[in-house]
C-alpha cells in the first residue's frame, strides 16, 4: 500500500509566495480576533470559583441564575456542560468575600432553588494572586520554549533555520489562540500545556525538512540543483512521513476527542489544530523562509581553499 | 549485518521483562482496607497492636484477607466495603475506648491487591493524582508579618513582666509594627534593662534612642532572626494542620511546605469534604487576655482595651478586654476536655515552658480577677472562655465553669485549632468527588486504547511486518512508560493520561521514519539488507532532533507548571525518552531478529514500495 506515488519533485517553490500570503492573512485574522474578542480564560488564570454539579434529572438553569442573582452573585456564569445532567457554575472572586465560603453558600442557594439535590462532583477555588502566578508561569514557558527550541536549531543546523523554524511554528501557535479567541473556547491549563506541545511538535515537522536538505546540500549527487529544487526535493520525499505520522497522531488525538469526555475535549481541540495547521507551516511556510534568508550550499559544505600560487 | 550481539540483545530482553514486573500491579486493582497510624509521637504501632486488632476481628467473626505493618501503621485487607466500614468501627472502638482521648487514627483506605512478592520488589501501582481518585487539595498562604508581629507580640508581653520582676522601672513596652519600644524616665534604668534584655533576649538588635525627656530602648528582629522565625512559623504551622487532618482520618494526607511561605494539603479519598474544608479551613490564632474589669458600666470600650463578643446559648455578650497579650497561641501544647474535682466537665490545659512561666505570674497578680481566651479569625475576635483566675498556677490548668461536656469538647478543639503560630490563608481549593475521579481513569484509558488500536491497525495494513514490527515497540514504549511511572510513584492525573496518549501518537513518528527511509533505499535499487541498515541509521539522526525539541517544550512544562499541568510534562518528558529507546533499540532488535539471519534476502514485508517509471 502506499498512497503516495510521486513521480518527480512537486516545485513547491513555484508558490512559495502565495503559501506564505495565506499564511499571513490567517495570521493576521488570528491577530485579529485575538484582539477584538480575547480568549475566554479559565478560572484558572483569571481567579474564581467552579463548581460542577450533577443532577438526577436536567435541572432548568433559569431557576439557578435567579437564586444565585438573588442570593448577590450577579456576575455569575451558569451553564450545562457536557450533557444536560451536568451543570457548571461559575463565580469570580470577590475582595470582599471569604472565597473558601463561596461554594458552600451557592451550594445552599442552589439546593434551595431546585427540587432535586445536585450531587458536587468537583469544586476549583483559585485565589487571584495564584491565578496571576499561573498566567505569568505560563507565559514564561512559553519564552523558555521559544528560545531554547531557537539555540537548539542554531546550534544543529543554522541561524537561518533556526529563524525561520521558530517563524513559521509561532505563527502555528498565534493561529490556535485565534481558534480560540474567535469561537470563545475555554482557554485552561492543560490547553497551554498543548500548545507547548503542539510547538515542540510542529518544530518536528521543519526538523525533518532541514535534515533533508542539509543531507540534499551534502550529496555530491544533486550538486546542480538549485536552492529552491533542493528544497523542493526535501519537502517532496518527506510529504509522506509527515502526513502520515500526522495522521497517525490525529487518530489518537480523535480518539481523545471521542472519549476524552469534556475535560480534555479543549486539549484534544487544541492539539488538533495545531497538527493539522503544523504540516501546512512547518512545511510550506518554513521553506521559503529559509530560502528568502538566503540559504546556500556552501554554508554546509566546507569550501576548499585553493592556493594562489604566485605569479611571477 | 543487522544483527545484534547476544549481550545487546539480552540486555534489551531484560529492561522489557523488568518493565512488565513493574508494570504488572496496575493491573490487580484496589481492595478495601482500615489503616491504623499513631496520632501522638509517643504512641507506636507495633506487634502488640496488631495482635490486638485481629484479636478483636476474630472474636467479632470478621473476615480479613491479609496484613501489612510497618513502622508508622498497620493496614488490614478486606473483601469488600462493608466489612471495611463493619471493621474500622469495631477496631476504632477497640485502640480508642475513650473517644475523647485518641491514641490512634484509624481510617479507610483503598490497597493495592498485588501479590506480596511484587511488593516487596518495591512494585506499586502508579501513584493517582486527585482528579483521578477523588479528594481535597489545599494550597494556604502563610501570613509572614503575621508570625513576626505575634512573635513581637509575645516579646512584649515577656519583657514587660521581666522588667516589672526586676523592678526595672519603665514607662511602658510597645510593639509598632515590627519594632518595640520601651520608654524610661532616665538613663540609668534604661541601662539596666538593656543589659536584661540582652541576657534574655538575645535575638533583639536594641538601640539607644532620646525623645523628648524620655529615654527609649528600641528592639527590632534581626534579618536573620527574622527569617528563622518564618521558617519556624511554618513548620509549626505544618504540625498543628497535620494534628487537625489527623482528627479527619484521612489515610495518606500530604502536608507540604511549597516554596518559603506556603503550604499544600492534599486529602485524598475524602469522603466529607465540607468536615476537611471546616477543619483545615480554619485558620484561627488564639489569645490570652486578661479582662477590663468595671468596664462595662460605661458601655464602650475604654483606652486600652478591646470589646470581643462571647457567644453563649446563642445570645452575645461582649467581653472588654485590655489590650495587652498576656500569652499567644503557639504556647498552648494541649487542650483536652476532662472532669474537674467535682465530676463536672472542665478543659484541661497545657502550656509550655514560657507559657508555664508567664502565667504563673499573670495568675500571682490577679487572683480573683478574669481572664478570657480569645479566638482570632480573619482578623474577627471570639472571646470562647471567661473564666476567674482562682489560684496561682503554672503550664497545667482547668478552666471549670457551666459547661456541658459538648461544649469542653468544643472548646478543647477550638483551642487546639487556634494553635497556629501565623494566621494563613486558603489561596486556592479543588475538590474531586470520587465518581468523577472513577469517571476520569475510564475516559483517560479508553482514549488511550481506541488511539493505540486505530494506529497499530493502520501501521499493518501500510508496512505490512514492518508495521507489526512498529506496533510491537509501541507496545513496548507503553510498557515501559507505565513501568518507569511506577517505579518513580510519579503522580498520574488526567492530564497525565492524555500525556500518555499523545506520546504514543508521537512515538510513532519515529518508526514511521525509518519505515519510509527503508522504503526509500529500497526504491533507489538497495539490497534488502543494506537497506535496513542504512534506513535505521540515516533515521536516527532525524528521530533525535525531533526529540530533543519536544523535550525542551516538556522541560519548561516541567520547570514552570503546577497541579495537573505539572502531570502532563513529567509525563510527557519520560515518554519521550522511552519512545527512543523502544522506537529505534527495540523495534531493531525485532527487525534483526526476523531478518537478520537470512543471507539471501530478496524482499522486505513492508508493504508496496512503488517504483516510478516501472512497465508493468
Amino acid at each position: 500500500m502506499e498512497f503516495f506515488r510521486i513521480h518527480k519533485d512537486i516545485p513547491f517553490m513555484k508558490r512559495a509566495l502565495l503559501f506564505n500570503i495565506i499564511s499571513l492573512v490567517t495570521f493576521l485574522l488570528a491577530v485579529f480576533f485575538l484582539f477584538s474578542r480575547g480568549l475566554h480564560l479559565s478560572v484558572e488564570f483569571t481567579g474564581g470559583t467552579v463548581m460542577e454539579l450533577h443532577y438526577k434529572e436536567a435541572p432548568q438553569l433559569e431557576p439557578i441564575r435567579q437564586a444565585l442573582d438573588k442570593a448577590g452573585y450577579t456576575d455569575s456564569l451558569v451553564q450545562n456542560f457536557g450533557t444536560s445532567l451536568d451543570v457548571m457554575i461559575r463565580v469570580p472572586n470577590r475582595a470582599t468575600e471569604n472565597s473558601t465560603k463561596v461554594s458552600e453558600k451557592v451550594m445552599s442557594t442552589i439546593s434551595a432553588a431546585t427540587s432535586s439535590k445536585p450531587d458536587l462532583r468537583r469544586v476549583e477555588f483559585v485565589g487571584p494572586q495564584v491565578g496571576k502566578e499561573l498566567a505569568e508561569d505560563g507565559a514564561m514557558a512559553l519564552l523558555v520554549v521559544v528560545c531554547g527550541i531557537m539555540i537548539y536549531l542554531a546550534i544543529r543546523f543554522e541561524w537561518r533555520f533556526a529563524v525561520s523554524a521558530i517563524i513559521a511554528n509561532l505563527h502555528d501557535v498565534i493561529i490556535i489562540l485565534g481558534f480560540f479567541a474567535c469561537f470563545q473556547w475555554e482557554f485552561s491549563l492543560p490547553v497551554l500545556a498543548a500548545v507547548l506541545a503542539v510547538l515542540g511538535y510542529s518544530v518536528n515537522e521543519s526538523v525533518v525538512v532541514f535534515d533533508r536538505v542539509r543531507e540534499s546540500f551534502r550529496n555530491s549527487r544533486m550538486r546542480g540543483f538549485t536552492v529552491p529544487q533542493i528544497l523542493d526535493h526535501a519537502i517532496t520525499s518527506t510529504i509522506s512521513r509527515t502526513i502520515i505520522t500526522h495522521g497517525c497522531t490525529q487518530m489518537m488525538v480523535l480518539s481523545m476527542l471521542l472519549f476524552g469526555g469534556p475535560t480534555l475535549h479543549y486539549f484534544a481541540l487544541a492539539l488538533t489544530i495545531g497538527i493539522c495547521f503544523g504540516i501546512y507551516s512547518s512545511v510550506l511556510v518554513a521553506s521559503p523562509l529559509v530560502m528568502w534568508l538566503g540559504v546556500s550550499r556552501e554554508q554546509f559544505i566546507k569550501p576548499v581553499v585553493k592556493k594562489e600560487e604566485a605569479v611571477v | 549485518m543487522n544483527r545484534y550481539p547476544l549481550w545487546k540483545n539480552l540486555s534489551i530482553l531484560l529492561v522489557l521483562v523488568v518493565g512488565l514486573l513493574y508494570t504488572l500491579p496496575n493491573f490487580f486493582g484496589e481492595v478495601p482496607a482500615v489503616q491504623v497510624s499513631a496520632s501522638r509521637s509517643t504512641v507506636k504501632v507495633d506487634s502488640v497492636v496488631e495482635t490486638r486488632v485481629l484479636e478483636a476481628l476474630i472474636a467479632a467473626k470478621i473476615q480479613y484477607t491479609g496484613t501489612i505493618r510497618d513502622e508508622s501503621s498497620l493496614r488490614v485487607r478486606f473483601a469488600d466495603d462493608k466489612t471495611q466500614l463493619q471493621a474500622r468501627d469495631l477496631i476504632e472502638k477497640t485502640l480508642n475506648p475513650d473517644p475523647k482521648d485518641t491514641s490512634y487514627v484509624v481510617a479507610l483506605n483503598l490497597l493495592s491487591a498485588s501479590p506480596a512478592w511484587l511488593t516487596s520488589l518495591a512494585a506499586h501501582p502508579m501513584y493517582l493524582g486527585l482528579d483521578l481518585r477523588g479528594g481535597v487539595h489545599f494550597l494556604l498562604q502563610v501570613d509572614m508579618k503575621g508570625a513576626l508581629t505575634k512573635q513581637l507580640d509575645a516579646t512584649s508581653g515577656d519583657l514587660r513582666t521581666s522588667l516589672r520582676e526586676k523592678k526595672i522601672y519603665n514607662s511602658g513596652v510597645t510593639r509598632d509594627d515590627l519594632t518595640l519600644t520601651v520608654r524610661f524616665s532616665d538613663a540609668a534604668m534604661r541601662d539596666k534593662a538593656r543589659n536584661l534584655v540582652r541576657d534574655t533576649h538575645p535575638d533583639l538588635t536594641l538601640t539607644d534612642r532620646a525623645e523628648g525627656s524620655e529615654f527609649l530602648l528600641v528592639g527590632t528582629l534581626s534579618p536573620l532572626e527574622q527569617k528563622r522565625i518564618q521558617e519556624e512559623a511554618v513548620k509549626q504551622n505544618i504540625i498543628t494542620l497535620h494534628n487537625r487532618v489527623n482528627e479527619l482520618g484521612v489515610a495518606e494526607p500530604v502536608i507540604q511546605q511549597q516554596g518559603a511561605d506556603r503550604i499544600v494539603v492534599q486529602l485524598p479519598g475524602v469522603q466529607d469534604v465540607g468536615k476537611a474544608k471546616d477543619l483545615i479551613g480554619r485558620t484561627a490564632t488564639l489569645e490570652v487576655r486578661l479582662v477590663q474589669e468595671n468596664a462595662e458600666l460605661s458601655g464602650t470600650a475604654p483606652a486600652g482595651a478591646d470589646v470581643f463578643p462571647e457567644i453563649r446559648d446563642g445570645v452575645s455578650v461582649p467581653v472588654f478586654v485590655k489590650k495587652l497579650v498576656v500569652l499567644t497561641g503557639d504556647r498552648f501544647v494541649g487542650a483536652t476536655s476532662s472532669f474537674d474535682s467535682n465530676n463536672n466537665p472542665a478543659v484541661s490545659i497545657k502550656l509550655d515552658s514560657a507559657g508555664g512561666r508567664i502565667m504563673r505570674q499573670v495568675t500571682r497578680e490577679n487572683l480573683k480577677k478574669r481572664m478570657a481566651i480569645i479566638l482570632f479569625e480573619k482578623n474577627k475576635g471570639e472571646a470562647i472562655s471567661v473564666a476567674t483566675i482562682q489560684g496561682e498556677f503554672g503550664n497545667q490548668f482547668e478552666i471549670t465553669g457551666q459547661f456541658s461536656s459538648e461544649e469542653t469538647n468544643r472548646l478543647a478543639i477550638l483551642i487546639r485549632s487556634g494553635a497556629l503560630a501565623a494566621p494563613m490563608e486558603i489561596i486556592e481549593e479543588r475538590t474531586i468527588g470520587p465518581s468523577l475521579g472513577a469517571d476520569n481513569i475510564k475516559k483517560g484509558f479508553d482514549s488511550t486504547l481506541w488511539g493505540f488500536i486505530a494506529i497499530a491497525v493502520f501501521m499493518c495494513l501500510y508496512y505490512r511486518l514492518f508495521g507489526l514490527i512498529s506496533t510491537l515497540a509501541l507496545g513496548a514504549n507503553l510498557l515501559l512508560l507505565v513501568a518507569v511511572l511506577s517505579m518513580l510513584q510519579a503522580t498520574l492525573t488526567l492530564p497525565g493520561i492524555a500525556a500518555i496518549a499523545l506520546t504514543l501518537g508521537m512515538a510513532i513518528d519515529a518508526n514511521v521514519l525509518i519505515n519510509e527511509r527503508i522504503r526509500e533505499e529500497l526504491r533507489n535499487g538497495s539490497s534488502p539488507q543494506a537497506a535496513i541498515d542504512v534506513g535505521y541509521a540515516r533515521a536516527f539522526g532525524t528521530i533525535l532532533d525531533s526529540n530533543v525539541t519536544t523535550l525542551i517544550a516538556g522541560g519548561a512544562l516541567l520547570a514552570f507548571g503546577s497541579g495537573p499541568v505539572r502531570g502532563f510534562a513529567i509525563v510527557h518528558v519520560l515518554g519521550i525518552l522511552t519512545s527512543m529507546f523502544s522506537a529505534i533499540i527495540v523495534s531493531r532488535m525485532i527487525t534483526n531478529f526476523v531478518y537478520g539471519r537470512r543471507r539471501k534476502l530478496d524482499t522486505l514485508a513492508i508493504g508496496q514500495v512503488w517504483k516510478p517509471g516501472v512497465q508493468a
